[in-house]
């Protein structure tokens, strides 16, 4: 037990009531210290987080919904729509668009882009996918929309009514999408389209009292959608 | 203001209680665990429309019906083609694991040319219109030196188009040396043109028997065509149809029987002539076929006396006579009895005379062209191209015998002798041919004695190998000129083997060829136009798909809809009408069979002080035969009985394990005249002492690392026994001796 301070610690302590003032701003500082940690780990984690976290990409064409479903016949169905099979065809591919935009429509400069770029070439557009899932998610369309009578704004939102494509913001870790957790860092949500998590999907599932087992293993719960 | 360590603790607090008040950790945690879920090596299905294409599998000589399932237009499984006469919505492993040979890493991508020394694997890319060149160059060469029968040509079915247009361009070529396979099919075939002088396919009615006799056949091991024997197998207690299994180890097929009956290896024909023995001396025989439809009766009946007394196959098939006896009076007394052969999945021939005595056994009960029996099917004959004109050149090649002796002389009946036509080289060096043309074969892993087989292949100085896959065979090429697969390609697939109807199968391509390969048909119309003169004229086709719809005619309509043609009114002659030997009736000997066929078992080589035991092949459905690989699924099926890592292990009796102290496990060296094996050891009380049982379909040495280099190739241990009265290559197994290793 060498150490100096060992020596000095027995004369602070002889004489604690001769510096007060020095305990209560010692007190002081370590509050603000405090304070200072919890607000740079806040506006780390509120703020820079979520900036950091999320990288933004721009469709590779614009694309208005809004316009397109006043010319359309059917509604959200035209483009998306049911495969004779009973499987969904998502987005549309190069082949639905042809149909109308064989030239360019409109003066846009991402209408001329889209038909330079894609119709001319027959290249297929590599649409970004807010709402794609992970592969182990059994998800289907039909069963949502047809048999459970759902609406697309239920999950997808407004997205129809819009004029520009929202820019796409993609997780640098998981490679999903931002619109599965939701714009909400924090995970709070509004609608019911605010968020596509597994709780989410749950919760509707309970609430609607939908059979909660696989037809095919009778097995509860997972089964519904991890199959 | 005093900043110390009290100060950074606080601002450390502070940090952590803010950090944990925001979403960060919760977020990465989250993300974190969805991160782990996508590793780049992950796969994830592309998505994409639904489709699905039909067509025939050509995995094996099956020919089921098959439908892939596409996206877009990747196909991505295959599954039984629902309503398919032959399979009727069923499918095998192999045909499921089938998309293996199109997307696995043993395919041909594009033509070859051999660069470094023969079997190095060193390759050079080449165009297809400089692979042509250099095969027409070679061939005209020969030709006008006057040697065409100089060409060889291998292929694994002489049934269809593509084994027709080969058999054609040699003939126009001028050279005899075409040389099919020679399995369990061909031995009864060549069995039915002697006994009964149909020359066409053979019918087992396995679904209207209500007694199946199967001596050694694998039905449940790949037998005939897999799939309609699993539905044959499994909806048997509904018909009451009972199964007895005679086979020389507790097969699956064994296991699943009714009855096993454990027999020495390679008597069963013997046994069937004991069975004939009690049928005939009892008077259980069909009296009416044999006395009006049959002819040398007496003389059978005469051997069969004499030589096979119950005391006497007992002793040689090591079945009690009181087991004998009553077998026989199980099967004359069926209603509809079937007796079928072919050991295992019928890869090998066998001898000519177990064949016959299983068809002199179904003939002598009337199982012959009956509901329930065996049928002597018509080939379904389509193929009707005018004959070719030869020239001179030709004439005079087509003049010379085969080197494989088949066809002519004391082998009058049967087709092709592949193991022969190998053996003949070292005789004669002038029997060497100089090209040999390889077109689905794969000898060097097939025929038996596979070192004299390599030996006899490294004397042709130039191979042309068309297969799809890298396989033993095209490894030794000089050039390959890969074929599509069956899954990019047209092409008909007659006769299943063992189906009781006339059938064409018609494969359809699913896909797009994947990488730069050609149909084996346009490479033969190709080459025959480099070459010119009557070969050219002799190939009246543009392409191969117009020479297929040519040739199926009226059929191809109905054939593109459903993939397949049936004669739906076929119904077999009656007995008066239906054989077309010398007598007009069915020849219990066989007509124009040189030798004896009733000479008894046929010994295994070998002498039995230096090799104690006897080595049985055995098949398994999880291991695919033939020229094809086992895909990498099948390989995750092998039990680990059967195979761990790079070990294959044989099946012996505990008793013999003891014998030579080796217990479940042990290393061991299995040796036979022919060569050596490092194996392992696996007891089993379903094989008799004194036997040791290895699996085919293991020791290849090349395709893909998921197969190559495990285990030892039976064949490589087993040689060819030659049948007196056929040629076929008669082995059932060879003596060997297990030590430890």
């Amino acid at each position: 037990m060498s150490n100096p301070s060992d020596t000095t610690q027995p004369e602070k302590s002889e004489s604690p009531a001769a510096t007060p003032g020095t305990e209560s701003s010692g007190g002081a500082v370590v509050i603000l210290f405090f304070i200072f940690g919890l607000a740079a780990s806040m506006v780390l984690g509120w703020v820079i987080f979520p900036t950091l976290l999320y990288s933004k990409k721009k469709q590779p064409v614009d694309f208005n919904h809004a316009l397109h479903v006043v010319e359309v016949e059917n509604g959200c169905q035209s483009c998306h729509f049911f495969r004779e099979d009973g499987t969904f065809s998502g987005r549309p591919t190069l082949e639905s668009c042809v149909t109308c935009h064989e030239s360019v429509q409109g003066a846009t400069e991402e209408e001329a882009r889209f038909v330079s770029q894609y119709v001319e070439k027959n290249r297929e557009v590599p649409w970004l996918v807010y709402a794609q899932q992970p592969d182990c998610v059994f998800f289907s369309h039909a069963a949502h929309t047809i048999k459970g009578k759902m609406d697309c704004v239920t999950c997808h939102g407004h997205i129809g009514e819009s004029d520009h494509l929202p820019i796409y913001e993609v997780n640098r870790i998981t490679g999903y999408s931002r619109n599965i957790w939701g714009r909400n860092i924090a995970g709070i949500k509004r609608n019911t389209w605010d968020r596509m998590k597994m709780d989410d999907c749950s919760e509707c599932h309970i609430r609607e009292n939908v059979r909660q087992a696989s037809v095919q293993t009778e097995k509860g719960g997972c089964f519904v959608c991890h199959k | 203001m005093k900043i110390d360590r009290r100060s950074f603790l606080a601002f450390g607090v502070g940090g952590a209680a803010g950090t944990a008040l925001s979403p960060l950790p919760w977020k990465l945690t989250d993300d974190s665990s969805i991160w782990s879920q996508r590793w780049p090596w992950v796969p994830i299905p592309v998505d994409g429309k639904i489709g699905y294409a039909q067509s025939t599998c050509m995995l094996c000589p099956g020919g089921c019906g098959i439908t892939v399932r596409k996206i877009d237009d990747r196909p991505v499984k295959i599954e039984g083609q629902e309503g398919h006469p032959v399979n009727q919505g069923g499918i095998c492993i192999l045909g499921m694991a089938g998309l293996q040979f199109l997307y696995g890493p043993s395919r041909v991508k594009t033509p070859l040319k051999r660069t470094g020394k023969r079997g190095q694997g060193q390759w050079a890319q080449i165009s297809w219109e400089a692979a042509l060149n250099e095969v027409a160059e070679k061939l005209g060469t020969l030709r006008a030196d006057g040697r065409p029968q100089g060409l060889a040509c291998m292929t694994d079915t002489e049934r269809g188009t593509i084994p027709a247009l080969l058999k054609r361009f040699m003939t126009v070529y001028g050279s005899p040396n075409f040389i099919g396979p020679a399995s369990a099919q061909d031995a009864q075939e060549t069995a039915v043109r002697a006994m009964a002088g149909v020359d066409g396919t053979v019918g087992f009615d396995v679904e209207k028997a209500d007694l199946i006799l199967s001596f050694g056949s694998g039905l449940l091991d790949g037998w005939g065509s897999p799939v309609r024997m699993f539905q044959a197998y499994s909806n048997r207690q509904d018909r009451k149809t009972q199964i007895v299994q005679i086979d020389s180890r507790l097969s699956n097929t064994a296991a699943k029987s009714d009855r096993w009956i454990s027999i020495n290896p390679g008597t069963e024909g013997t046994l069937a002539l004991g069975l004939a023995y009690h049928i005939i001396a009892k008077s259980f025989y069909n009296k009416v076929f044999v006395d009006n439809f049959s002819a040398g009766f007496d003389s059978f009946k005469q051997k069969v006396m004499a030589d096979f007394s119950p005391a006497k196959v007992a002793e040689i098939t090591g079945v009690p006579a009181d087991i004998i006896s009553e077998l026989a009076l199980q099967f004359a007394t069926a209603h509809r009895p079937l007796a079928i052969c072919g050991r295992g999945r019928g890869s090998a021939p066998g001898a000519l005379s177990d064949t016959m005595a299983v068809l002199a056994l179904n003939a002598l009960v009337g199982s012959i062209n009956s509901d329930g029996g065996v049928r002597f099917l018509p080939d379904p004959g389509y193929i009707f191209w005018p004959d070719p004109d030869l020239d001179p050149i030709a004439l005079k090649g087509n003049e010379q015998s085969r080197l494989d002796g088949a066809g002519t002389g004391q082998f009058s009946h049967t087709r092709s002798l592949p193991n022969r036509f190998f053996e003949q080289f070292g005789s004669d060096q002038r029997n060497v041919p100089e090209i040999m043309l390889i077109a689905d074969a794969n000898p060097l892993y097939t025929l038996r004695d596979t070192k004299a087989v390599q030996a006899a292949l490294d004397q042709i100085p130039f191979i042309v190998s068309f297969s799809s896959f890298m396989d033993e065979t095209a490894q030794q090429a000089d050039l390959i000129l890969p074929n599509h697969t069956f899954l990019e390609r047209y092409q008909d697939v007659p006769a299943p083997a063992g189906f009781t109807r006339p059938f064409i199968g018609l494969a359809r391509p699913v896909v797009a060829p994947q990488y730069n390969t050609r149909h084996l048909g346009d490479v033969i119309i190709a080459l025959a136009g480099q070459l010119k003169g009557t070969i050219i004229r002799a190939f009246g086709w543009d392409n191969y798909l117009a020479c297929l719809k040519d040739t199926l005619d009226e059929r191809w309509e109905g054939m593109i809809e459903k993939g397949f043609w049936m004669d739906d009114h076929f119904s077999s002659p009656s007995w008066d009408a239906m054989f077309t030997t010398g007598t007009g009736r069915f020849e219990f000997n066989g007509e124009k069979v040189a030798s004896d066929p009733w000479t008894g078992a046929v010994a295994a080589e070998g002498d039995s002080s230096t090799f104690p035991l006897i080595l049985v092949p055995y098949d398994s459905i999880r291991l695919a035969g033939g020229s094809i690989g086992n895909p990498p699924f099948m390989m995750k099926t092998v039990a680990a009985t059967v195979l761990v890592k790079a070990d294959v292990f044989v099946e012996i009796n505990p008793e013999t394990a003891r014998k030579y102290q080796l217990n479940e496990g042990t290393p061991a060296m299995l040796t036979t005249p022919k060569g050596e094996g490092k194996v392992r050891i696996h007891l089993s009380e379903g094989i008799m002492p004194g036997l040791v049982a290895m699996p085919t379909g293991l020791g290849h040495t090349a395709f893909d690392d998921f197969l190559a280099g495990k285990g030892v190739n039976v064949n490589e241990l087993v040689g060819p026994v030659e049948d007196a009265a056929s040629g076929f290559d008669a082995a059932w197994g060879i003596r060997a001796k297990l030590a430890k290793a």
